[in-house]
């Protein structure tokens, strides 16, 4: 099976979806903006469609390495008020947060 | 004052002795600072108060008789996107303002325990993310040697306090070229090591697969002397090689007898003609040393950029996920988590950040991950598989840093894909994992300097510093 | 197989998902303790909080529970890789969770239900625990009416492994039995408490109706099942709901439903939608996983013995079934191992079991009481020292005191059981003495023994053996 093409643009649609999924919140004008702009970066992408990929692995990890293991062993915690201290609201000990509508 | 080491071997080497003090070297600094930091801002914060205390310390170490460490009272800047205890590091961005970490990033660590003295936190484009530092919410950098021009990205500060003399060295952190082409517009040498050397253990990610801390100096030897310092395993970085440190410093004056230095063939064009000149007489200068220059081919680096550019913003979409106002750094107002999450980052990150992790989110979402990211990652493999092949031939390869000198501000601020040509000939480095460095040789268009880059299979540093030692060395004739 | 049919020919179709907490000391990737019921955001690190520029490392001691529980499950345990899980929420700190996707480390076991029953696992994966909100204002203490909500990040990290069934459990009897000898194993191997009150085990049930040899169904996620009860009770009721929902015309909505255990039912708690978009992607901050051969072997051979063999060698030694309520209780609180230490202080077997089932509830696995005290009551009351009440009161009394000398406190409360040919001249002396009972008693009125055994047991001050002296009595009758 060919894998599917790049050649295919980007449309607004895509990029009012893509702004939701980062919760990053984009006007009309910015819709239209970061449309033209991803679609002229995209577009460069369709040159990789003339190679042959097939049979290629993808590579995954810039040095190889594996099996990089900690021992069970406990460190020292974080100061709990400093921490809270560079919140930008806690309460109780915790953070706080506004109400949450809808689960993840 | 005259008689003041300028290097930081120097530096080190006289505050280690007792001949000068840490102190006398960190004003000298400062007050290069106070002269000129109004024009070049290259730091967000600097550090003056710590510094003086830092330097007291060590100068009483030193009158103690107590051993103190290989960067002894030598004047260091950061980066802003590495994590310093109790100090603010912002990563030149709204969404992290004020923030002061409560750790330090092992290179950090490193490097006090060497005896080095922090100056100040330098600017860049924001996360890292651009060639020219005008991304900074802080307002741009300027290029020391011309004003009107940038420093080169996204570590221009860092380049720029090395070059105004700032600083004795500084450290920078290189994704697709951001250590390397503004230390060859800034015409200071920097280095990007191969990726695990340097522990990444509290750099604020922008790409984790590409990120490499390296450093910026006036000498090849400086360069490989912080480049010790900062490298060799850390437990807290799965990444990291479990290497020790190379020993650099003697490799600068090894010469390149008999080594073999490749030239690539089907590099891409768009170069300005001075460049490529330099890169022609940085040839000669190496054959005239005994290298035997080879011809290579890399046929597959004309599609790193396009790569880079999917791979880059796709990691960076998740690093930046965690700015979401609930543990530290910006929150918006709202009465609803994900509206307060919306708002926060919106008016938290800048234009060119906002960009990317719009891109990234786009390459890796249901339906394009395979025509994206995954055909990216292939891509990724054919460029080492290139660099493989050539490697069995000659032991580092050059080619220009950037294919442009330093260029006035605006430019490209417009255009992202002509600010992405910036790092043509850098990114295939950190695609591969390599390391690579730029040594200032000489000039181009307006007399502003031109960094030859020499790359090098991964822990191959110890052939590209002979390579640079012996540039260098020729460099200095030429000037 | 037509007992397993529900009304009107239906077939229930349930797969479970099971997390549970691995007993570690830290967390999956840093470390800061791995600890129920600290203070709020005490147990926190930089990777904790998934702090700018923190790298997660990967704890061994998680690998090898994980490790001892797919060997448990039969799984083939593999090669692995670690994925980023992408989503926004105010407990997962970094946006982003981090598990295994594609190449989990354990795969293609099966459990068996003590029945016999063969229960496929589809796999069993390491993954990271989110933190904990608390949502305040409104009602109920739900999110929904909340004002805002407080979040602790002290189970962010805890390392969990996801057991993930194959859709094989046809009753909620065998998913209750599925469940049971799950936490059986996972407590026997000593890869987590599994105490499902305090969430560190977390059953999710895939529930849904067909008819016998049709394709699946749609199926409904209950969450929220929060005790081995629970797990029946609610697929009881989905499943009835359905059933319900088909007969009457109407489709079965594929949604996540939350068991509300007070009022015994489910509701819709959120609908799958196509914006679950988690654009997962390989963790560049971490490495391959991939345990050697050598490797595996090491942790198969220090494998505890599973339940379902100590079932079988309690049952073995005892002579009680496998399947009996003390073999199982006894091996469940793990204190098979005590009854082998009486055993082996020369006590009875059978009589051990009932012991230590009855009144080692409150006991650990390893009881504070020595084991060769029990092992010398058992042998007295097993050679008629004693009767099996008084042998009840001196068990309480060890018990009680940690230990103690059987023979010497039956001694001092007078405690002995009468040789037989006393108990005969006793039971002679009663049949004399109330001749009217003992006629009535002859004439076939059972009742009438009560009153004979009292005036004995009176008579005998307790010392006699209610068993023995109505033996005596039976045979006196038909002599």
């Amino acid at each position: 099976m060919a894998s599917p093409s790049s050649g295919s643009s980007i449309s607004a649609a895509d990029v009012i979806k893509v702004s939701r999924l980062a919760r990053l919140d984009i006007d009309d004008a910015q819709v239209e903006h970061f449309t033209q702009q991803l679609a002229k970066v995209l577009e460069h992408f369709t040159d990789v469609d003339a190679l042959d990929l097939s049979d290629v692995q993808p590579m995954t990890q810039a040095y190889p390495l594996s099996n990089v293991l900690r021992q069970d062993v406990e460190q020292p915690c974080l100061d709990r008020d400093e921490v809270l201290a560079a919140a930008p609201h806690a309460e109780d000990g915790r953070f706080r947060v506004p109400t949450i509508n809808g689960e993840a | 004052m005259a008689s003041l080491p300028t290097t930081a071997a120097e530096i080190a080497a006289a505050v280690s002795s007792g001949s000068v003090t840490a102190s006398e070297v960190l004003e000298q600094h400062l007050a290069a600072i106070t002269a000129r930091e109004t024009d070049v801002h290259a730091f967000n914060l600097i550090t003056t108060d710590t510094a003086r205390q830092h330097a007291s310390r060590i100068d009483a170490d030193v009158a103690a008789g107590k051993p103190v460490g290989v960067l002894a009272g030598v004047p260091l800047a950061l980066k802003d996107n590495m994590c310093t205890h109790g100090v603010e590091t912002t990563c030149s961005s709204r969404i992290l303002q004020g923030w002061k970490p409560p750790y330090d990033a092992t290179v950090v660590q490193r490097l006090r325990d060497a005896g080095a003295i922090m100056v100040g936190k330098t600017n860049l484009d924001e996360f890292a993310m651009g060639s020219s530092t005008e991304n900074s919410a802080f307002g741009p950098t300027k290029n020391p040697l011309d004003l009107s021009r940038v420093p080169g990205g996204s570590s221009g500060g860092s380049a720029a306090a090395v070059a105004a003399g700032f600083s004795a060295v500084s450290l920078g952190s290189d994704t697709g070229g951001s250590i390397r082409q503004p230390a060859a517009l800034c015409g200071v040498v920097g280095v990007k090591p191969t990726y695990g050397l340097v522990s990444r253990y509290g750099l604020v990610a922008f790409a984790s697969s590409l990120d490499q801390i390296g450093p910026f100096a006036n000498t090849v030897y400086d360069a490989a002397l912080v480049t010790e310092v900062i490298a060799g395993h850390d437990s807290m970085d799965s990444t990291s090689i479990p290497q020790p440190a190379p020993n650099l410093r003697s490799a600068v004056s090894q010469g390149v007898a008999r080594m073999r230095i490749g030239r690539v063939t089907d590099l891409p064009g768009g170069a300005e003609p001075e460049v490529m000149q330099r890169l022609e007489d940085a040839f000669e200068v190496l054959a005239a040393a005994g290298a035997e220059i080879v011809d290579v081919t890399l046929p597959s680096i004309e599609y790193a950029l396009t790569a880079y550019y999917l791979i880059a913003p796709a990691e960076a979409s998740s690093n930046l996920a965690r700015y979401d106002g609930v543990r530290y750094g910006l929150r918006a107002p709202a009465s609803e988590v994900n509206a307060m999450y919306g708002a926060t980052r919106a008016a938290g990150f800048g234009d060119e950040v906002k960009r990317r992790i719009m891109l990234g989110t786009y390459a890796l979402s249901a339906g394009y991950f395979d025509a994206y990211y995954g055909k990216a990652l292939k891509v990724r493999r054919l460029i080492a598989d290139d660099f493989d092949r050539a490697y069995t031939q000659v032991d580092a390869i050059l080619t220009p840093t950037s294919p442009m000198v330093a260029f006035p501000f605006g430019d490209k601020v417009e255009d992202p894909m002509a600010m992405y040509l910036c790092d043509v000939y850098t990114i295939p480095s950190n695609l591969a994992g390599h390391p690579a460095m730029s040594v200032p040789f000489g000039t181009g268009a307006h007399k502003l300097p031109v960094g030859i880059q020499i790359m090098a299979p991964a822990l191959g540093e110890i052939p590209m510093f002979r390579v640079a030692g012996v540039l260098e060395d020729a460099a200095r004739g030429l000037s | 197989m037509t007992d397993m049919l529900l009304h009107n020919g239906w077939e229930l179709v349930v797969g479970l998902e099971v997390h549970v907490e691995l007993a570690t000391k830290t967390k999956l990737f840093s470390g800061s303790p791995n600890r129920f019921g600290d203070e709020p955001n005490t147990n926190i690190d930089p990777v904790t909080l998934g702090l700018p520029g923190a790298l997660p490392v990967l704890n061994q001691h998680a690998v090898e529970l994980a490790m001892r529980i797919g060997i448990a499950l039969n799984c083939t345990v593999q090669a692995s890789t670690f994925h980023r899980k992408n989503y926004f929420y105010p407990d997962m700190p970094k946006a982003y969770q981090i598990s295994q996707y594609d190449q989990p480390l354990n795969v293609n076991g099966f459990l068996m239900l003590p029945g016999g029953v063969r229960i496929g696992v589809e796999r069993a994966h390491l993954e990271e625990d989110t933190g904990k909100s608390t949502h305040i204002g409104g009602a109920t203490g739900r999110i929904h009416g909340s004002e805002y909500s407080l979040i602790d990040f002290n189970r962010a990290g805890v390392p969990l492994v996801e057991i993930v069934s194959r859709p094989d459990i046809r009753t909620s009897e065998q998913a209750r039995q599925y469940v049971t000898e799950l936490r059986a194993i996972l407590l026997a191997v000593g890869a987590s408490d599994a105490k499902m009150e305090e969430g560190s085990m977390r059953v999710d049930a895939n529930v849904s109706v067909r008819k016998p040899g049709a394709e699946l169904g749609t199926r409904c996620e209950i969450k929220n099942v929060n005790s081995v009860r629970a797990v029946g009770r609610a697929i009881d009721y989905e499943a009835r709901r359905q059933i319900d929902m088909i007969e009457n015309g109407d489709r079965v909505r594929q949604e996540t439903r939350h068991w509300d255990d007070g009022e015994g039912r489910t509701h819709t708690l959120r609908v799958k939608e196509d914006a679950d978009d988690y654009r997962y992607f390989l963790e560049p901050d971490l490495v391959p996983l991939a345990p050697s051969a050598k490797w595996i072997q090491t942790v198969k051979d220090n494998m505890p013995p599973l339940p379902a063999a100590r079932r079988a060698h309690l049952s073995a030694i005892t002579g009680a079934s496998e399947e009996s309520e003390a073999v199982i209780v006894v091996v469940e609180r793990g204190q098979d191992d005590y009854i082998h230490e009486v055993v082996a202080a020369g006590g009875d077997a059978g009589k051990a079991l009932v012991f230590v089932q009855q009144a080692f509830a409150d006991e650990t696995a390893q009881p504070r009481v020595p084991a060769k005290d029990i092992a010398a009551l058992t042998v007295m009351e097993r050679d008629g020292k004693i009767t099996s009440t008084q042998s009840k009161t001196l068990l309480a009394e060890i018990v009680a005191n940690g230990g103690g000398d059987a023979v010497a406190l039956a001694a001092a409360k007078g405690f002995e059981a009468l040789d037989n040919s006393a108990a005969e001249k006793m039971v002679d002396d009663v049949i004399a003495a109330q001749p009217e009972a003992w006629a009535k008693y002859c004439a076939g009125e059972e009742k009438a023994m009560g009153a004979l055994v009292g005036a004995i047991m009176k008579l005998s001050q307790g010392k006699a053996d209610g068993k023995v002296v109505t033996a005596i009595l039976q045979a006196r009758r038909t002599a």
